[in-house]
C-alpha cells in the first residue's frame, strides 16, 4: 500500500516492497506490476499532451520510452512522480497507481511519494556542495541528523551508483569538479539515498561521452536487481540495450509496447518500424 | 533510414540478385549434365564457383558493414541477417552443383548405368524449389516460402526411395558399384540443393514475419507469439 497522508496514520518513507536477492530482469519471470496508468489524458492547459495511455510497469526491471521529439514521452514519466504538478495550468484525467495506490489521491504526501519514485535528470544537477553534501541532503531533508548513519548511507548510495571508489577519498570536495559522466552518477547516488523504489530516468546520458554512457548503462543493468527503472532516451541503441520492455510513443499516443527484443526485431506496429527504422521522425 | 544505409542495403540487395541468378542458372547446367554429360561444362562451373565464393564473402563483408555502422533494427535487421544467410545458402548450392556436374562426368565411364528419370525429376523439383524460394524472397512473401519448406519432405522420400533403389541395383550389379556410387552421391547432392533451397525459404519467411521457423517442426514452436 502506497503512504497516504492521514491524521490516524503516520507515513512510512521506507520501501513497501522490502529488497530481494539481485536476480536477472531479462528472464521471463512474470513480475508484480509496480507503477501503473490507466486511460490517462494529460494537458498543458487546453493542449492535450497525452491520450489515452494505459500502461503497466513491472517492478525491477528496465522499461524504456521511445518516440520523436513531442510525443509526450517525458510528459508521460513526469506525470509517474507528480513533477508536472508544479506546471502551472497543466491537469489529468485517468489513474496513475504505485502499486494499486493512486498517486493523486489528495492524502498523498507528494514529498513521498518523490521520495519512492525518484528521479535523474538530462543534464546532471549537482548542488553546489561537496560530494558527502549532495548525497546526504534528502535524508537530512527527511529529518535525519546522526551522522554516522548519514554517512552511511552515502557511502552506500555511491557504492551502488559505482562512484565510490573514484571519490572516496575526496567526499569534502565540490560536486562541481567531477567530470560530467561522474555528476550524472552523483545524481543517481543521490537519487538513491533517500531509498526509492522507482528510478525515472529522463535522457540520462545523452550528454555524456561514450565510456561514461557505458558506465551509466552498466549502472542501470546493476540496479535494475532492486529498482524499477523507467528511462526516457532518443538513443535507439540504448533503448535496445538497457530495456526489457520498451513503450513507443508517437502524438501522445501510446503505440506499442512490449519485450525490447520483439519490438527492436518484429514490432507490431508500422509506425513503430518507421520510427525505429528511421523512415520517419 | 539514412541515405547512406539505403543506398548500401539496396546494393546489397541487387549484389544478392545477381548471385541468385548465377547460382540458379549453375545448377540448372549441372542437372542438364545428368542427361548429357560434358567435361567443358563441368570445368565452367568449377570456374563460376570461385566466382561465386568471393561474390559470398562480399555480401557478408558489406552486411557486417552495415551492422557496425548503422545498427540496424526491426525490417532493416531481419534483411541484413536473411541477405547474408542467404547468400551462404547460395554459396552451398553452387558447390553443389560442381558436385552434381562432376558425379555426372563420372558416369561417362558407363554407359551402361543410366540416370534414373526418378532422379532427374527429383532434380526438377529441387531447382524448381529453388526458384520458388527466391521469388518468395524478391517478392517477400512469406506464404510462398512457407509453400517451399512443406515440399522439402517430399524430396526427402524420394531421395529415400531412389538410395534404396541404387543399394539394391548395387547388390544386383557389383560391376557397376563405381558408376552406382557416382548416382548415390548425385542423389544425395539434389537432396542437398532442396535442403538449401527450404532454408532460403525459411529465411524468407524471418524476414517477412520476424519468426525464425528453423527446427520449428521439431520443437513444435512456429506459434504466434512464439
Amino acid at each position: 500500500m502506497f503512504p497516504t497522508m492521514t491524521a490516524e496514520k503516520p507515513i512510512s518513507l521506507k520501501p513497501q516492497v522490502p529488497l530481494r536477492e539481485p536476480s536477472a530482469a531479462t528472464d521471463d519471470v512474470q513480475r508484480a506490476i509496480k507503477l501503473e496508468t490507466r486511460h490517462l489524458d494529460f494537458y498543458y492547459g487546453n493542449n492535450q499532451a497525452l491520450h489515452d495511455i494505459s500502461l503497466q510497469i513491472p517492478e525491477r526491471s528496465v522499461t524504456a520510452f521511445i518516440g520523436p521529439s513531442g510525443c509526450g514521452k517525458s510528459t508521460f514519466l513526469r506525470t509517474l512522480n507528480r513533477m508536472n504538478d508544479i506546471i502551472e495550468g497543466t491537469r489529468h484525467t485517468g489513474d496513475v497507481l504505485l502499486e494499486g495506490t493512486d498517486i493523486f489521491d489528495p492524502r498523498v504526501d507528494v514529498v513521498a511519494l518523490r521520495k519512492r519514485v525518484g528521479m535523474v535528470f538530462q543534464k546532471s544537477t549537482p548542488f553546489p556542495k561537496s560530494i558527502f553534501d549532495n548525497i546526504a541532503y534528502g535524508p537530512r531533508v527527511a529529518g535525519l541528523k546522526d551522522l554516522s548513519r548519514l554517512t552511511e548511507i552515502v557511502e552506500s548510495s555511491l557504492k551502488r551508483a559505482a562512484l565510490w571508489d573514484e571519490v572516496k577519498d575526496r567526499m569534502r570536495d565540490s560536486a562541481m569538479a567531477l567530470s560530467g559522466g561522474q555528476q550524472q552518477r552523483l545524481c543517481i547516488a543521490r537519487a538513491l539515498a533517500t531509498e526509492p523504489d522507482v528510478l525515472l530516468m529522463d535522457e540520462p546520458a545523452s550528454a555524456l561521452d561514450p565510456a561514461s554512457t557505458t558506465r551509466v548503462e552498466d549502472l542501470i543493468f546493476d540496479l535494475k536487481s532492486n529498482y524499477t527503472i523507467v528511462i526516457v532516451t532518443h538513443n535507439m541503441q540504448q533503448a535496445a540495450r538497457v530495456s526489457d520492455r520498451t513503450a513507443f510513443f508517437y502524438q501522445g499516443h501510446l503505440v506499442e509496447v512490449g519485450p525490447t527484443q520483439e519490438l527492436f526485431t518484429r514490432p507490431k506496429e508500422k509506425q513503430t518500424e518507421d520510427y525505429i527504422t528511421g523512415r520517419f521522425g | 533510414m539514412s541515405v547512406h544505409m539505403q543506398m548500401d542495403v539496396s546494393n546489397l540487395h541487387k549484389d544478392l540478385l545477381a548471385m541468385c541468378t548465377q547460382v540458379e542458372d549453375m545448377i540448372h547446367r549441372a542437372v542438364d549434365q545428368l542427361s548429357e554429360p560434358n567435361f567443358e561444362t563441368s570445368r565452367q562451373l568449377v570456374d563460376e564457383d570461385n566466382d561465386i565464393d568471393r561474390k559470398d564473402v562480399e555480401i557478408e563483408d558489406a552486411c557486417l558493414k552495415v551492422l557496425a555502422l548503422y545498427q540496424p533494427v526491426a525490417i532493416d535487421l531481419r534483411r541484413i541477417a536473411a541477405v547474408m544467410k542467404i547468400s551462404g545458402e547460395l554459396e552451398r548450392v553452387a558447390d553443389l552443383a560442381v558436385s552434381i556436374a562432376e558425379r555426372a562426368c563420372g558416369l561417362l565411364n558407363s554407359p551402361q548405368v543410366q540416370v534414373p528419370d526418378e532422379l532427374k525429376g527429383m532434380a526438377q523439383r529441387a531447382i524448381g524449389m529453388l526458384h520458388r524460394s527466391i521469388d518468395a524472397y524478391v517478392d517477400l512473401d512469406s506464404t510462398a516460402a512457407r509453400k517451399v519448406c512443406l515440399e522439402d519432405d517430399e524430396i526427402d522420400d524420394l531421395n529415400r526411395e531412389l538410395i534404396e533403389q541404387l543399394i539394391r541395383q548395387m547388390h544386383k550389379h557389383p560391376e557397376q558399384l563405381d558408376a552406382l556410387l557416382h548416382l548415390f552421391s548425385a542423389v544425395r547432392q539434389v537432396e542437398r540443393v532442396a535442403d538449401h533451397a527450404t532454408n532460403i525459404a525459411e529465411d524468407v519467411v524471418y524476414l517477412v514475419e520476424g519468426r525464425i521457423i528453423r527446427h520449428a517442426h521439431k520443437l513444435n514452436v512456429d506459434k504466434p507469439g512464439s
